[in-house]
């Protein structure tokens, strides 16, 4: 469509972002077009990368058709479903279960056939109306006997649904109660889907639950000299498994991943690496911090999506563990791996650079995928989180400002000390301070708008209407987001790329996963079919004349 | 193996369920009010049960599916959430433009105990529906029944909210066709069409949810059952009810209401349950049945009869819904599969009573569960395989683990098409679905045949 800004044609001209962001907001009724107009921003850049503030975080206008899940999706579907050794049980009826079932694609890969792998079961008490009245604890208990009698797994989690708070079953004290008879652990989540605002209090509390009852059970230490967690990486459609092969090849030993093809164990054993490296900000920023506080260990944002950020985040850890023959392997690595993605970047380059992209997913995709497509040449006008946080905009600078409202005051913040015996800071304080004067800085995200264009347009938890709007007024050749989007934007005639799911294909992280995605923005921007919208009657309705060739 | 700690050896569990062959009410209710044309469905409780439906539902049909939601937090749970849906009500009008909104309820706001009639009330005093537009509800806990318990209360709520006795009896019948798929009800609608009789069918997903790609959006597409021939429901002379389970409460309630008498049928799935369906159509009508019709049933019968060879003495397992698999299980008899295995996650004895008398003459031990779940299904089949699969898209978990060709049908199904455009109802859907059970079955010996017999011709 609009290569370049053609003023001669109206059909290829962006209208300014005020005059948007006003259009965008005229049909609401007042008190929602207030508390939106805060939600919408125009991003402007300033100088020392200070953004405009942006509201974040807060409750959804009841009636407004948003992306956003539940509390009980970020903490059972995200944080917990990719792990596969735990047998996960959904305390409430069947629905909230049912549909977590599977379908978020955490790809994992058992060490062999009898290995624990229970990402294929769903496991539910189906809540009844017996227990919706006299209470659901008895039915838990037994679902936990059961579930220990038919798989005697290493660990069973129990995740609360909405019902489940109200009635007031004690899911913690059952819990207790059971570990203590089965001699496994278990343990639960309070993660009813009307705690917070969204998916991110969910995260949050397993961040939390997972923290408590796992991380630091296991005290040995496995050998290998870089020892690293990675967090926040899920492992749909195989990102994880790709990132694991670079680290490998680098010499890096993972010790846990949170949580894309992960196990109980490597959980339990995490808080012996010597450097966390966090994807998604938003989803597990609490353990890396309580892991720090704890037993020492820092951590540092780091991006797989995109090959020069790839490139980027490898030198930063062997920056950080100062090894020479590590830094060489790393970047004999990506010496290897470039010329490949390259070869492909160069050549999409010519058919996507100048077209418009716009990204609203998640509470990191949105901002990791901008890399993607500046690579490609492609423009990133307007984008936003599902759930996201300010300081997952505007950078954790913010942190300090952010008003803390009672939804969030909901969620617990674990008050964590630095463990008597097991904490050992990993790096002095002198090499710390060595570091950051480089590329390294330490328990720091830099936030999506700094590194967005002026005049772009950022959007908080959008709603469907303003995606309609937002397609009319800008004509993207692109927009990401997630499933429950993908047809609606799809019929207004735009490709959509879903970056939940990947739409079943990927992996899209490292650098075979810049190829990939590369490759799919390709045959989807430049794809023909999108030009047989019109039969030839409807491009050409005259009539001439009947049975031309009597 | 995909699911590696199903064994054969089956532990009583009276607790947990494993695998589930069901799901919650709200999703039935939100495909139903979808049939009703430019409505809105709305969810009242938290966010999470409306998007997981309605990601359920997109990607059942790769279609948009639109829905709002009370959006819940913690204060709404506690105090009750009438000021939500007040407000919901209010934004959905002023930036939606439905002309229905149908409110179902969750496990939340049932749990609550809200009062959904009285809030309704209040925001039309509120002046927060404007004339001419309409809320409707449904109760749908999900702690009770299934996804189908969800559809037929909606449903119902259709009869409750909008028929009404007024005006003179016409020559016209009231259709409810269950809760299937859109290309089912468009090709159920084409059959009385085709026998000539006047009919309004309630719900009505047909050009909602298998709408043409056309480059413009439009957040009501044409289809749906209008809310002017809803309200002329109690003026036909009588009511077709497809699918004892899915569609019998609101015939009855029509019944009750507007003394329209019903009759309630098994869906016309399969040869016997599409022959009643006409021969009650045609009675009740005073019609004669059109060659058409006579041409689509003989050429099913023309491949039940070219092809037995290959139903024949086939064992097949089962999972799905109640009014689907009483359809489904006496077509398979009909044509000499033996089905074996049944298993519906939605509660009632009434199931398995009519799935014993259907497969009386199957010369195996036939097993039914009603309020079962996929994983008891597979320790079955573990414990004596069969032949054929017929089920939802999770049932390719247990095909590929126990190598038996599946046929999917049923809901959901995530990763074939098929469904949205092929009915499975009438003569011409008994033919689709002859030729999947073929295509699977024919495939398999195609693959496992030794060379020397390999068939050309089939
Ligand atoms: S809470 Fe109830 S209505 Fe919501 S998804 Fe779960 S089962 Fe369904
Ligand atoms: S009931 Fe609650 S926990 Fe379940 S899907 Fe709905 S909001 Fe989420």
């Amino acid at each position: 469509m609009s290569e370049v800004l053609d003023t001669n044609n109206p059909e290829t001209l962006t209208p300014p972002p005020e005059v948007v962001k006003e259009e965008l907001l005229a049909k609401y009724p007042t008190k929602v077009a207030r508390k939106r107009a805060k939600q919408i921003v125009i991003n402007e850049v300033g100088p020392d990368c200070t953004v405009p503030e942006i509201m974040a975080n807060v409750r959804t206008i009841p009636g407004i058709i948003t992306q956003r899940g539940c509390t009980y999706a970020g903490c059972k579907g995200v944080v917990l479903g990719p792990t596969r050794d735990i047998v996960n049980i959904t305390h409430g009826p069947i629905g909230c279960g049912f549909y977590s079932w599977l379908t978020r694609r955490n790809q994992t890969r058992p060490a062999g056939p009898d290995d624990f792998n229970f990402m294929t079961y769903c496991f539910s008490t189906d809540m009844q109306e017996e227990q919706i009245i006299f209470g659901g604890e008895k039915k838990l208990r037994q679902a936990i006997q059961e579930a220990y009698d038919l798989f005697k797994p290493k660990a069973i989690a129990v995740f609360a649904t909405c019902p489940v708070g109200l009635i007031g079953d004690d899911i913690h004290a059952v819990c207790r109660e059971m570990k203590e008879k089965l001699g496994i652990n278990i343990f639960a989540f309070s993660c009813e889907g009307y705690k917070g605002v969204s998916q991110s209090a969910g995260h949050h509390i397993a961040n939390n639950g997972i923290f408590t009852h796992v991380v630091g059970l296991d005290d040995s230490v496995n050998g290998g000299r870089f020892r690293i967690n990675l967090l926040g990486e899920y492992n749909i459609g195989g990102d994880a498994f790709e990132i694991e092969r670079l680290f490998e090849e680098c010499g890096l030993n993972l010790v846990a991943t949170f949580s894309g093809n992960s196990t109980i164990d490597q959980f339990a054993n995490s808080h012996t690496a010597d450097l966390n490296l966090i994807m998604c900000h938003r989803s597990i920023n609490y353990v890396a911090e309580m892991m720090e506080t704890k037993f020492g260990i820092p951590w540092i944002k780091v991006n797989f999506i995109g090959a020069e950020a790839t490139a980027k985040s490898l030198r930063k850890i062997a920056a950080y563990f100062d090894d020479p023959e590590l830094s060489a392997r790393v970047e004999e690595v990506i010496a290897r791996e470039m010329p490949a993605v390259e070869a492909v970047r160069a050549e999409v380059h010519e058919r996507c650079a100048g077209k418009k992209a716009m990204l609203f997913v998640g509470g990191s995709r949105a901002h990791h995928y901008q890399e993607l497509f500046r690579e490609m040449g492609m423009e990133t006008i307007a984008a936003g989180y599902e759930f996201a946080h300010r300081d997952d905009y505007e950078g954790r600078r913010v942190l300090p400002n952010i008003k803390v409202d009672a939804d969030s005051r909901n969620i617990e913040e674990l008050h964590v000390e630095p463990d008597p015996q097991r904490f050992t800071p990993r790096i002095t304080p002198e090499d710390l301070a060595r570091l950051a004067m480089g590329d390294l800085t330490f328990k720091d995200y830099e936030g999506m708008m700094p590194t967005m264009a002026n005049g772009s347009l950022v959007v908080d938890d959008i709603s469907q209407y303003e995606t309609e709007k937002l397609i009319e007024l800008y004509r993207p050749d692109i927009i990401c987001a997630g499933i429950k989007e993908k047809y609606v934007i799809q019929k207004s005639g735009v490709p959509m790329k879903q970056l939940h799911s990947y739409d079943y294909s990927g992996p899209y992280a490292g650098f075979q996963g810049a190829i990939n995605f590369y490759q799919e923005i390709d045959r989807m921007v430049n794809s023909k079919v999108w030009k047989f919208l019109k039969a030839p009657w409807q491009e050409h309705p005259e009539l001439t004349a009947h049975y031309v060739w009597e | 193996m995909l699911l590696r700690h199903t064994t054969a050896e089956i532990i009583e569990r009276t607790a947990l369920t494993v695998n589930p062959a069901k799901t919650c009410q709200p999703i039935g209710a939100m495909y139903a009010a979808l049939g009703i044309h430019r409505c809105l469905p709305h969810s009242h409780g938290s966010q999470g049960c409306c998007a997981y439906h309605r990601s359920t539902l997109t990607r059942h049909y790769k279609e948009p599916v639109m829905a709002g939601t009370s959006s819940f937090t913690e204060g709404a749970s506690v105090f009750g959430g009438q000021a939500n849906l007040v407000q919901a009500i209010h934004n959905m009008f002023t930036i939606y433009e439905p002309d229905v909104i149908a409110v179902h309820t969750t496990c939340l706001s049932e749990t609550i105990g809200d009062d959904i009639p009285q809030i309704i009330a209040k925001a039309r005093d509120e002046g927060k529906i404007p004339p001419g537009k309409y809320v409707i509800h449904a109760n749908t806990p999900s702690y009770v029944g299934s996804h189908v318990t969800g559809f037929a209360n909606m449903v119902k709520a259709m009869v409750d909210y909008f028929a009404t006795t007024e005006g003179r009896k016409e020559h016209r019948l009231n259709l409810i066709p269950g809760y299937v798929e859109p290309a089912d009800m468009e090709e159920l609608k084409r059959i009385v069409g085709e026998l000539g009789i006047a009919t309004i069918m309630f719900p009505d997903t047909s050009n909602v949810l298998n709408t043409p790609q056309t480059g413009r959006y439009a957040m009501y597409p044409p289809g749906g059952v209008k809310v002017a021939d809803l309200q002329r429901l109690g003026t036909s002379v009588g009511t077709v009810a497809l699918g004892r389970l899915a569609s019998g409460s609101a015939a009855r309630a029509l019944d009750t209401k507007c003394k329209v008498p019903c009759e309630i049928l098994d869906l016309p799935i399969g040869l016997k349950a599409t022959d009643r369906f006409i021969d009650t159509l045609r009675q009740i009508a005073g019609v004669s049945v059109p060659d058409s019709l006579n041409l689509d049933r003989g050429r099913l019968l023309d491949v039940i009869t070219d092809m037995h060879q290959y139903f024949f003495g086939r064992k097949v397992a089962l999972a799905g819904d109640p009014d689907q698999l009483i359809s489904l299980t006496e077509f398979l008899v009909d044509i000499d599969m033996w089905p074996i295995y049944i298993v519906t996650g939605t509660p009632g004895k009434k199931f398995e009573s009519r799935i014993r008398e259907l497969t009386k003459e199957v010369p195996y031990p036939v097993k039914v569960q009603a309020g079962g779940d996929m994983f008891l299904l597979h320790q079955w089949i573990k414990q004596e395989p069969v032949d054929l699969l017929i089920g939802n898209t999770y049932m390719k978990y247990i095909s590929r683990d126990e190598d038996i060709p599946m046929v999917r049908f049923g809901f959901p199904i995530l990763d074939r098409l098929g469904h949205v455009y092929f009915p499975t109802v009438g003569y011409r859907g008994g033919l689709r679905l002859l030729e999947q059970i073929l295509d699977a079955l024919l495939d398999r010996q195609d693959r496992d045949a030794p060379e020397e017999s390999f068939e050309l011709v089939m």
